[in-house]
Protein backbone atom coordinates (compact mmCIF):
# COMPACT_ATOMS: atom_id res chain seq x y z
CA UNK A 1 0.00 0.00 0.00
CA UNK A 2 2.70 2.60 0.60
CA UNK A 3 4.51 1.64 -2.62
CA UNK A 4 1.05 2.00 -4.07
CA UNK A 5 0.46 5.65 -2.23
CA UNK A 6 4.24 6.77 -3.29
CA UNK A 7 3.20 9.04 -6.30
CA UNK A 8 1.70 11.65 -3.75
CA UNK A 9 5.35 12.62 -3.09
CA UNK A 10 5.62 13.95 -6.60
CA UNK A 11 4.44 16.66 -7.76
CA UNK A 12 4.27 15.85 -11.13
CA UNK A 13 2.75 12.10 -10.84
CA UNK A 14 0.46 13.94 -8.59
CA UNK A 15 -1.18 15.92 -11.08
CA UNK A 16 -0.52 13.22 -13.90
CA UNK A 17 -3.08 10.99 -11.45
CA UNK A 18 -5.26 13.74 -10.53
CA UNK A 19 -5.36 14.49 -14.62
CA UNK A 20 -6.15 9.87 -15.63
CA UNK A 21 -8.85 9.97 -12.99
CA UNK A 22 -10.50 13.14 -13.81
CA UNK A 23 -10.95 11.85 -17.18
CA UNK A 24 -11.74 8.61 -16.54
CA UNK A 25 -14.55 10.47 -14.72
CA UNK A 26 -15.30 12.79 -17.22
CA UNK A 27 -16.25 10.03 -19.59
CA UNK A 28 -18.56 8.40 -16.96
CA UNK A 29 -20.44 11.70 -16.74
CA UNK A 30 -21.01 11.61 -20.71
CA UNK A 31 -22.30 8.05 -20.22
CA UNK A 32 -24.27 9.22 -17.32
CA UNK A 33 -26.05 12.35 -19.33
CA UNK A 34 -26.47 10.65 -22.31
CA UNK A 35 -28.15 7.67 -20.34
CA UNK A 36 -30.34 10.44 -18.81
CA UNK A 37 -31.37 11.59 -21.86
CA UNK A 38 -33.96 8.45 -22.18
CA UNK A 39 -36.23 10.18 -19.79
CA UNK A 40 -37.25 12.06 -23.05
CA UNK A 41 -38.02 8.69 -24.75
CA UNK A 42 -40.70 7.76 -22.01
CA UNK A 43 -41.13 4.91 -19.10
CA UNK A 44 -40.59 2.27 -21.28
CA UNK A 45 -37.15 2.99 -22.74
CA UNK A 46 -35.89 4.68 -19.61
CA UNK A 47 -37.16 1.54 -18.02
CA UNK A 48 -35.14 -0.78 -19.99
CA UNK A 49 -32.08 1.13 -20.03
CA UNK A 50 -32.05 0.51 -16.07
CA UNK A 51 -32.97 -2.68 -16.27
CA UNK A 52 -30.40 -3.23 -18.78
CA UNK A 53 -27.51 -1.81 -16.88
CA UNK A 54 -28.39 -3.95 -13.25
CA UNK A 55 -28.58 -6.93 -15.59
CA UNK A 56 -24.66 -6.55 -16.83
CA UNK A 57 -23.72 -8.40 -13.41
CA UNK A 58 -20.26 -8.55 -13.61
CA UNK A 59 -19.17 -5.76 -15.91
CA UNK A 60 -21.31 -3.32 -13.88
CA UNK A 61 -19.20 -4.05 -10.90
CA UNK A 62 -16.05 -3.78 -13.01
CA UNK A 63 -17.16 -0.13 -14.21
CA UNK A 64 -18.30 0.50 -10.23
CA UNK A 65 -14.59 -0.60 -9.05
CA UNK A 66 -12.76 1.32 -11.21
CA UNK A 67 -14.90 4.29 -10.60
CA UNK A 68 -15.01 4.31 -6.87
CA UNK A 69 -10.64 3.92 -7.26
CA UNK A 70 -11.02 6.76 -9.48
CA UNK A 71 -12.95 9.02 -7.49
CA UNK A 72 -10.98 7.77 -4.29
CA UNK A 73 -7.44 8.54 -5.91
CA UNK A 74 -8.76 12.07 -6.98
CA UNK A 75 -10.11 13.42 -3.64
CA UNK A 76 -7.20 11.91 -1.75
CA UNK A 77 -4.98 13.60 -4.59
CA UNK A 78 -6.60 16.73 -4.23
CA UNK A 79 -6.20 17.17 -0.46
CA UNK A 80 -2.65 16.21 -0.22
CA UNK A 81 -1.95 18.76 -3.47
CA UNK A 82 -3.82 21.19 -1.88
CA UNK A 83 -2.19 20.99 1.62
CA UNK A 84 1.01 21.27 0.14
CA UNK A 85 0.62 24.32 -2.50
CA UNK A 86 -0.83 26.27 0.59
CA UNK A 87 2.28 25.25 2.29
CA UNK A 88 3.88 26.18 -0.43
CA UNK A 89 2.57 29.90 0.30
CA UNK A 90 2.84 30.66 3.88
CA UNK A 91 2.02 34.40 3.51
CA UNK A 92 -0.22 36.13 0.89
CA UNK A 93 0.12 39.64 -0.58
CA UNK A 94 -1.40 42.31 0.99
CA UNK A 95 -2.65 43.40 -2.32
CA UNK A 96 -2.81 40.53 -5.39
CA UNK A 97 -4.21 41.36 -8.93
CA UNK A 98 -4.72 38.00 -11.15
CA UNK A 99 -3.94 38.92 -14.47
CA UNK A 100 -4.81 35.67 -16.12
CA UNK A 101 -6.04 33.29 -14.08
CA UNK A 102 -9.91 33.07 -14.29
CA UNK A 103 -12.50 32.81 -11.09
CA UNK A 104 -13.06 28.89 -11.98
CA UNK A 105 -9.82 27.89 -12.06
CA UNK A 106 -8.62 28.98 -8.59
CA UNK A 107 -11.60 27.74 -7.26
CA UNK A 108 -11.23 23.58 -8.77
CA UNK A 109 -10.75 22.81 -5.10
CA UNK A 110 -13.93 24.55 -4.03
CA UNK A 111 -16.24 23.23 -6.71
CA UNK A 112 -14.42 19.96 -6.27
CA UNK A 113 -15.66 18.93 -3.00
CA UNK A 114 -19.19 20.68 -2.77
CA UNK A 115 -19.41 18.39 -5.72
CA UNK A 116 -18.03 15.42 -3.40
CA UNK A 117 -20.66 16.39 -0.90
CA UNK A 118 -23.27 16.57 -3.73
CA UNK A 119 -22.20 12.58 -5.14
CA UNK A 120 -22.58 11.61 -1.63
CA UNK A 121 -26.53 13.19 -1.37
CA UNK A 122 -27.13 11.97 -4.86
CA UNK A 123 -25.66 8.27 -4.20
CA UNK A 124 -28.09 8.13 -0.76
CA UNK A 125 -30.65 9.76 -2.75
CA UNK A 126 -31.20 7.47 -6.52
CA UNK A 127 -28.90 4.82 -5.69
CA UNK A 128 -28.83 3.68 -1.79
CA UNK A 129 -32.91 5.63 -1.68
CA UNK A 130 -31.88 6.09 1.84
CA UNK A 131 -33.57 9.56 1.80
CA UNK A 132 -36.25 8.32 0.03
CA UNK A 133 -36.80 4.80 0.99
CA UNK A 134 -40.74 5.37 -0.63
CA UNK A 135 -38.59 4.99 -3.81
CA UNK A 136 -37.83 1.64 -3.26
CA UNK A 137 -41.10 0.21 -3.63
CA UNK A 138 -41.64 1.84 -6.88
CA UNK A 139 -42.53 -0.56 -10.13
CA UNK A 140 -43.70 -0.58 -13.57
CA UNK A 141 -45.92 -2.77 -15.23
CA UNK A 142 -43.39 -5.26 -16.44
CA UNK A 143 -42.50 -5.13 -12.43
CA UNK A 144 -39.13 -3.46 -13.38
CA UNK A 145 -37.85 -0.72 -11.35
CA UNK A 146 -39.70 2.41 -12.34
CA UNK A 147 -36.65 4.75 -12.63
CA UNK A 148 -38.66 7.10 -14.65
CA UNK A 149 -41.64 7.41 -11.97
CA UNK A 150 -38.56 8.01 -9.44
CA UNK A 151 -36.85 10.76 -10.97
CA UNK A 152 -40.60 12.43 -12.02
CA UNK A 153 -41.24 12.11 -7.62
CA UNK A 154 -37.94 13.30 -7.07
CA UNK A 155 -37.93 16.27 -9.19
CA UNK A 156 -41.38 17.58 -8.26
CA UNK A 157 -39.90 18.63 -4.99
CA UNK A 158 -38.68 22.17 -5.71
CA UNK A 159 -35.91 21.92 -3.39
CA UNK A 160 -34.85 18.54 -4.39
CA UNK A 161 -34.29 20.41 -8.07
CA UNK A 162 -32.59 23.02 -7.24
CA UNK A 163 -29.87 21.42 -5.30
CA UNK A 164 -29.55 19.28 -8.27
CA UNK A 165 -29.29 22.44 -10.86
CA UNK A 166 -26.76 24.05 -8.77
CA UNK A 167 -24.55 21.39 -7.88
CA UNK A 168 -24.59 20.88 -12.05
CA UNK A 169 -23.83 24.49 -12.26
CA UNK A 170 -20.56 24.09 -9.86
CA UNK A 171 -19.51 20.93 -11.64
CA UNK A 172 -19.68 23.28 -15.28
CA UNK A 173 -17.60 25.50 -13.12
CA UNK A 174 -14.77 22.65 -12.53
CA UNK A 175 -14.60 20.57 -16.03
CA UNK A 176 -14.53 24.30 -17.62
CA UNK A 177 -11.07 24.21 -16.41
CA UNK A 178 -10.55 20.42 -15.45
CA UNK A 179 -10.96 18.74 -19.31
CA UNK A 180 -7.92 21.63 -20.43
CA UNK A 181 -6.12 21.31 -17.21
CA UNK A 182 -5.79 17.79 -17.50
CA UNK A 183 -4.70 17.37 -20.61
CA UNK A 184 -2.16 20.07 -19.96
CA UNK A 185 -0.26 17.93 -17.19
CA UNK A 186 -0.66 14.79 -19.00
CA UNK A 187 1.62 16.95 -21.88
CA UNK A 188 -0.84 17.56 -24.77
CA UNK A 189 -0.09 21.19 -25.93
CA UNK A 190 0.65 22.42 -29.10
CA UNK A 191 -0.32 25.60 -30.80
CA UNK A 192 -1.68 24.00 -33.86
CA UNK A 193 -4.31 21.93 -31.78
CA UNK A 194 -5.00 24.33 -28.59
CA UNK A 195 -8.17 26.09 -30.28
CA UNK A 196 -9.78 22.73 -31.17
CA UNK A 197 -8.95 21.91 -27.89
CA UNK A 198 -10.45 24.45 -26.23
CA UNK A 199 -13.29 24.86 -28.04
CA UNK A 200 -13.71 21.15 -27.47
CA UNK A 201 -13.55 20.81 -23.45
CA UNK A 202 -16.17 23.93 -23.01
CA UNK A 203 -18.21 22.44 -25.70
CA UNK A 204 -18.25 19.02 -23.56
CA UNK A 205 -18.40 21.03 -20.43
CA UNK A 206 -21.47 22.73 -21.20
CA UNK A 207 -23.58 19.87 -23.07
CA UNK A 208 -22.58 18.06 -19.67
CA UNK A 209 -24.36 19.98 -17.88
CA UNK A 210 -26.99 21.40 -19.64
CA UNK A 211 -28.37 17.60 -20.75
CA UNK A 212 -27.94 16.89 -16.88
CA UNK A 213 -29.80 20.03 -15.75
CA UNK A 214 -32.66 19.72 -18.44
CA UNK A 215 -33.98 16.98 -16.61
CA UNK A 216 -35.24 18.63 -13.48
CA UNK A 217 -36.40 21.68 -15.89
CA UNK A 218 -38.09 18.67 -18.36
CA UNK A 219 -40.44 17.66 -15.10
CA UNK A 220 -40.76 20.87 -13.39
CA UNK A 221 -42.41 22.68 -17.48
CA UNK A 222 -44.34 18.77 -17.78
CA UNK A 223 -42.30 17.61 -21.10
CA UNK A 224 -41.49 15.22 -18.99
CA UNK A 225 -44.76 13.94 -17.06
CA UNK A 226 -45.57 11.22 -15.33
CA UNK A 227 -47.41 7.82 -17.06
CA UNK A 228 -51.32 8.77 -16.00
CA UNK A 229 -50.70 12.05 -17.60
CA UNK A 230 -49.42 10.71 -20.71
CA UNK A 231 -52.32 8.48 -21.02
CA UNK A 232 -54.84 10.78 -20.14
CA UNK A 233 -53.41 13.61 -22.31
CA UNK A 234 -53.68 11.17 -24.87
CA UNK A 235 -56.65 10.38 -24.81
CA UNK B 1 4.47 63.71 -10.07
CA UNK B 2 3.37 62.78 -6.02
CA UNK B 3 3.35 58.99 -4.93
CA UNK B 4 2.34 57.66 -1.96
CA UNK B 5 4.03 54.30 -1.21
CA UNK B 6 2.93 51.55 0.56
CA UNK B 7 6.22 49.31 0.75
CA UNK B 8 6.72 45.99 2.95
CA UNK B 9 9.56 46.46 5.78
CA UNK B 10 10.78 43.67 7.44
CA UNK B 11 14.23 43.92 9.27
CA UNK B 12 15.47 39.94 8.80
CA UNK B 13 14.28 36.66 8.04
CA UNK B 14 13.10 35.96 11.32
CA UNK B 15 11.34 39.24 12.41
CA UNK B 16 7.89 40.05 11.18
CA UNK B 17 7.33 42.51 8.40
CA UNK B 18 4.63 45.11 8.02
CA UNK B 19 3.56 47.62 5.09
CA UNK B 20 4.60 51.21 5.61
CA UNK B 21 3.41 53.96 4.22
CA UNK B 22 5.68 56.76 2.45
CA UNK B 23 4.92 59.87 0.87
CA UNK B 24 7.35 60.82 -2.34
CA UNK B 25 7.04 63.77 -4.12
CA UNK B 26 9.32 65.16 -7.38
CA UNK B 27 9.15 62.39 -9.24
CA UNK B 28 10.15 62.40 -13.00
CA UNK B 29 7.93 60.53 -15.56
CA UNK B 30 11.20 59.89 -16.74
CA UNK B 31 12.42 57.79 -13.97
CA UNK B 32 12.47 54.17 -14.00
CA UNK B 33 10.50 52.54 -11.07
CA UNK B 34 13.76 51.35 -9.47
CA UNK B 35 15.22 54.82 -9.68
CA UNK B 36 12.77 56.08 -7.68
CA UNK B 37 12.97 53.56 -5.65
CA UNK B 38 16.68 55.35 -5.44
CA UNK B 39 15.00 58.67 -4.82
CA UNK B 40 12.76 57.52 -1.96
CA UNK B 41 16.16 56.11 -0.47
CA UNK B 42 18.02 59.17 -0.66
CA UNK B 43 15.35 60.95 0.91
CA UNK B 44 14.96 58.16 3.83
CA UNK B 45 18.78 58.03 4.36
CA UNK B 46 18.71 62.21 4.56
CA UNK B 47 16.47 61.70 7.23
CA UNK B 48 18.59 59.63 9.00
CA UNK B 49 16.78 56.63 8.40
CA UNK B 50 16.96 52.74 7.11
CA UNK B 51 16.56 52.77 3.22
CA UNK B 52 14.97 50.07 1.49
CA UNK B 53 16.59 46.93 0.68
CA UNK B 54 15.47 45.77 -2.72
CA UNK B 55 17.46 43.49 -5.37
CA UNK B 56 18.74 45.05 -8.45
CA UNK B 57 21.60 44.40 -10.71
CA UNK B 58 21.51 45.28 -14.70
CA UNK B 59 18.92 47.40 -15.01
CA UNK B 60 18.17 46.83 -18.27
CA UNK B 61 15.75 43.76 -18.07
CA UNK B 62 18.56 40.73 -18.59
CA UNK B 63 19.41 39.56 -14.88
CA UNK B 64 16.90 38.36 -13.34
CA UNK B 65 17.79 40.08 -9.87
CA UNK B 66 14.82 42.79 -9.68
CA UNK B 67 12.06 41.46 -8.36
CA UNK B 68 8.94 43.43 -6.85
CA UNK B 69 5.37 42.57 -7.05
CA UNK B 70 3.96 46.05 -7.36
CA UNK B 71 0.27 46.40 -7.15
CA UNK B 72 -0.42 42.75 -6.51
CA UNK B 73 1.73 41.87 -10.07
CA UNK B 74 5.62 40.06 -10.13
CA UNK B 75 7.22 43.04 -12.23
CA UNK B 76 3.86 45.67 -12.37
CA UNK B 77 1.11 45.96 -14.81
CA UNK B 78 3.22 46.04 -18.07
CA UNK B 79 3.35 42.99 -19.90
CA UNK B 80 6.96 41.33 -20.66
CA UNK B 81 8.52 44.01 -18.89
CA UNK B 82 11.07 43.69 -15.58
CA UNK B 83 10.31 46.13 -13.27
CA UNK B 84 13.75 47.64 -13.44
CA UNK B 85 12.43 48.27 -17.09
CA UNK B 86 9.04 49.99 -16.34
CA UNK B 87 8.94 53.67 -16.17
CA UNK B 88 7.22 56.22 -14.06
CA UNK B 89 5.30 57.69 -17.25
CA UNK B 90 2.93 54.30 -16.50
CA UNK B 91 1.67 55.61 -13.42
CA UNK B 92 -0.59 58.92 -12.73
CA UNK B 93 0.73 61.48 -10.45
CA UNK B 94 -1.28 60.81 -7.00
CA UNK B 95 -0.86 57.02 -7.67
CA UNK B 96 -1.00 54.79 -4.98
CA UNK B 97 1.55 52.36 -5.13
CA UNK B 98 1.92 49.02 -2.87
CA UNK B 99 5.62 47.32 -3.09
CA UNK B 100 5.87 43.56 -2.00
CA UNK B 101 8.69 41.01 -1.96
CA UNK B 102 8.25 37.59 -3.89
CA UNK B 103 6.26 35.79 -1.84
CA UNK B 104 6.95 31.75 -1.49
CA UNK B 105 8.14 29.70 1.23
CA UNK B 106 10.55 28.64 -0.85
CA UNK B 107 11.99 32.26 -1.30
CA UNK B 108 12.30 33.20 2.59
CA UNK B 109 12.83 37.06 2.63
CA UNK B 110 16.16 37.93 3.85
CA UNK B 111 15.49 42.11 4.65
CA UNK B 112 12.47 44.29 3.21
CA UNK B 113 12.01 43.34 -0.69
CA UNK B 114 14.99 40.96 -0.93
CA UNK B 115 14.70 37.28 -0.93
CA UNK B 116 16.86 34.15 -1.01
CA UNK B 117 16.10 32.86 -4.48
CA UNK B 118 19.26 30.18 -4.25
CA UNK B 119 16.47 27.62 -4.47
CA UNK B 120 15.94 28.09 -8.28
CA UNK B 121 20.29 27.99 -8.16
CA UNK B 122 20.22 24.48 -6.84
CA UNK B 123 17.31 22.88 -8.86
CA UNK B 124 19.82 24.40 -12.14
CA UNK B 125 22.71 22.73 -9.98
CA UNK B 126 20.48 19.57 -9.67
CA UNK B 127 20.39 19.25 -13.98
CA UNK B 128 20.05 22.33 -15.78
CA UNK B 129 23.11 21.91 -17.59
CA UNK B 130 25.35 19.25 -20.53
CA UNK B 131 27.97 17.88 -19.37
CA UNK B 132 30.71 18.57 -22.01
CA UNK B 133 34.79 18.18 -22.21
CA UNK B 134 36.66 20.88 -21.87
CA UNK B 135 39.47 21.69 -24.21
CA UNK B 136 39.45 23.35 -27.99
CA UNK B 137 36.55 25.24 -29.14
CA UNK B 138 34.22 23.12 -31.26
CA UNK B 139 33.38 24.43 -34.98
CA UNK B 140 30.80 26.56 -35.20
CA UNK B 141 29.05 24.43 -37.62
CA UNK B 142 29.99 20.76 -36.74
CA UNK B 143 26.57 19.89 -34.77
CA UNK B 144 23.73 21.23 -37.64
CA UNK B 145 20.19 22.48 -35.97
CA UNK B 146 17.40 23.41 -38.08
CA UNK B 147 16.78 26.85 -37.29
CA UNK B 148 13.11 25.99 -36.17
CA UNK B 149 14.77 24.18 -33.47
CA UNK B 150 17.18 26.76 -32.46
CA UNK B 151 14.50 29.53 -32.20
CA UNK B 152 12.58 27.54 -30.43
CA UNK B 153 15.53 26.54 -27.60
CA UNK B 154 16.31 30.32 -27.63
CA UNK B 155 12.65 31.00 -26.54
CA UNK B 156 12.87 29.49 -23.66
CA UNK B 157 16.63 30.15 -22.84
CA UNK B 158 15.27 33.81 -22.67
CA UNK B 159 14.25 32.86 -18.81
CA UNK B 160 16.06 35.12 -16.60
CA UNK B 161 15.31 33.23 -13.22
CA UNK B 162 13.83 35.98 -12.10
CA UNK B 163 11.10 34.21 -10.30
CA UNK B 164 8.44 36.33 -11.04
CA UNK B 165 6.47 33.05 -12.18
CA UNK B 166 6.38 31.79 -8.67
CA UNK B 167 5.78 34.85 -7.28
CA UNK B 168 2.69 34.97 -9.15
CA UNK B 169 1.23 31.57 -8.77
CA UNK B 170 -1.07 30.69 -6.06
CA UNK B 171 0.65 27.62 -5.44
CA UNK B 172 4.45 29.66 -5.43
CA UNK B 173 5.46 26.55 -8.21
CA UNK B 174 8.10 26.59 -10.09
CA UNK B 175 6.97 24.69 -12.51
CA UNK B 176 7.51 27.19 -15.70
CA UNK B 177 11.16 28.30 -14.85
CA UNK B 178 12.03 24.52 -14.19
CA UNK B 179 9.93 23.66 -17.61
CA UNK B 180 12.06 26.45 -18.98
CA UNK B 181 15.27 25.04 -18.42
CA UNK B 182 14.49 21.83 -19.45
CA UNK B 183 13.06 22.87 -22.61
CA UNK B 184 15.51 24.75 -23.82
CA UNK B 185 17.98 21.35 -24.30
CA UNK B 186 14.98 19.36 -24.88
CA UNK B 187 15.19 20.75 -28.64
CA UNK B 188 18.85 20.65 -29.35
CA UNK B 189 20.89 17.33 -29.98
CA UNK B 190 23.08 18.54 -26.93
CA UNK B 191 20.42 18.19 -24.68
CA UNK B 192 19.54 14.32 -25.87
CA UNK B 193 21.69 12.61 -23.77
CA UNK B 194 20.68 13.68 -20.11
CA UNK B 195 17.41 14.65 -21.45
CA UNK B 196 15.67 11.88 -18.89
CA UNK B 197 18.14 12.28 -16.11
CA UNK B 198 17.56 15.65 -16.26
CA UNK B 199 13.80 15.52 -16.17
CA UNK B 200 13.62 13.47 -13.31
CA UNK B 201 16.58 15.29 -10.80
CA UNK B 202 15.14 19.03 -11.21
CA UNK B 203 11.79 17.88 -10.71
CA UNK B 204 12.55 16.10 -7.57
CA UNK B 205 14.86 19.11 -6.76
CA UNK B 206 11.73 21.47 -7.10
CA UNK B 207 9.79 19.03 -5.42
CA UNK B 208 11.96 18.74 -2.48
CA UNK B 209 12.69 22.97 -2.47
CA UNK B 210 9.78 23.33 -1.02
CA UNK B 211 7.72 25.02 -4.76
CA UNK B 212 3.67 23.96 -4.58
CA UNK B 213 2.14 21.64 -8.31
CA UNK B 214 1.11 23.71 -10.98
CA UNK B 215 -2.95 24.24 -11.03
CA UNK B 216 -2.35 25.41 -14.77
CA UNK B 217 -4.10 29.02 -14.08
CA UNK B 218 -1.34 30.09 -16.68
CA UNK B 219 -0.68 33.41 -14.34
CA UNK B 220 2.86 32.70 -14.52
CA UNK B 221 2.73 32.80 -18.32
CA UNK B 222 1.24 36.28 -18.05
CA UNK B 223 3.46 37.97 -15.81
CA UNK B 224 7.02 36.33 -16.97
CA UNK B 225 9.08 39.75 -18.19
CA UNK B 226 10.26 36.86 -20.77
CA UNK B 227 6.82 35.43 -22.00
CA UNK B 228 7.98 31.98 -22.11
CA UNK B 229 5.08 29.68 -23.25
CA UNK B 230 3.40 27.19 -20.80
CA UNK B 231 3.58 24.85 -23.36
CA UNK B 232 7.20 24.21 -21.50
CA UNK B 233 5.18 23.03 -18.90
CA UNK B 234 3.48 20.09 -21.10
CA UNK B 235 6.99 19.24 -22.30
CA UNK B 236 8.40 18.83 -19.05
CA UNK B 237 5.65 16.91 -17.77
CA UNK B 238 5.87 14.54 -21.20
CA UNK B 239 9.75 13.90 -20.52
CA UNK B 240 9.06 13.57 -16.70
CA UNK B 241 6.43 10.81 -17.33
CA UNK B 242 8.49 9.35 -20.16
CA UNK B 243 11.74 9.10 -17.91
CA UNK B 244 9.51 7.88 -15.11
CA UNK B 245 7.63 4.63 -17.12
CA UNK B 246 11.20 3.89 -18.71
CA UNK B 247 13.01 4.61 -14.95
CA UNK B 248 15.54 1.54 -14.41
CA UNK B 249 14.81 1.29 -10.32
CA UNK B 250 18.38 1.46 -9.01
CA UNK B 251 17.95 -0.53 -6.04
CA UNK B 252 21.09 -0.27 -3.81
CA UNK B 253 22.17 -4.08 -2.95
CA UNK B 254 23.72 -4.30 0.84
CA UNK B 255 27.64 -5.72 -0.37
CA UNK B 256 26.85 -5.36 -4.34
CA UNK B 257 30.33 -5.38 -6.15
S1 LIG C 1 17.83 44.47 -12.68
FE1 LIG C 1 18.51 43.00 -14.15
S2 LIG C 1 16.59 42.35 -14.95
FE2 LIG C 1 15.97 43.96 -13.67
Amino acid sequence: MASFFSFLRSSILSKVVMAATGIILLLFLIGHMLGNMQMYLGPARMNAYAAMLQGLGGALWIVRAVLFLSVVLHVITSIRLKLSNMAAKPSAYVRKKWVKATLTSRTMFLTGSTIALFVTYHLLHFTFKATHPQYAGLRDTFGRMDVYAMVIAAYREPLISLVYIAAMVLLGFHLNHATLSALQTLGVNHPKYNGFIEKLSITVSLLIVLGFISIPCGVFLEIIKPVQATVAGGM
Amino acid sequence: MRLTLHIWRQKNAREKGRMVTYELDGVSEDMSFLEMLDMLNEKLMRNGEEPVAFDHDCREGICGACSLAVNGIPHGHEPLTTICQLHMRKFRDGDAIYIEPWRARAFPVIKDLVTDRSALDRIIAAGGYISVHTGGVPDANAILIGKEEAERAMDFAACIGCGACVAACKNSSAMLFVAAKIAQFAYLPQGQPERKRRALAMVAKMDEEGFGACSNLYECEAVCPKGISVSAIALMNRDFIRAKLTEVPQKTTAGGG
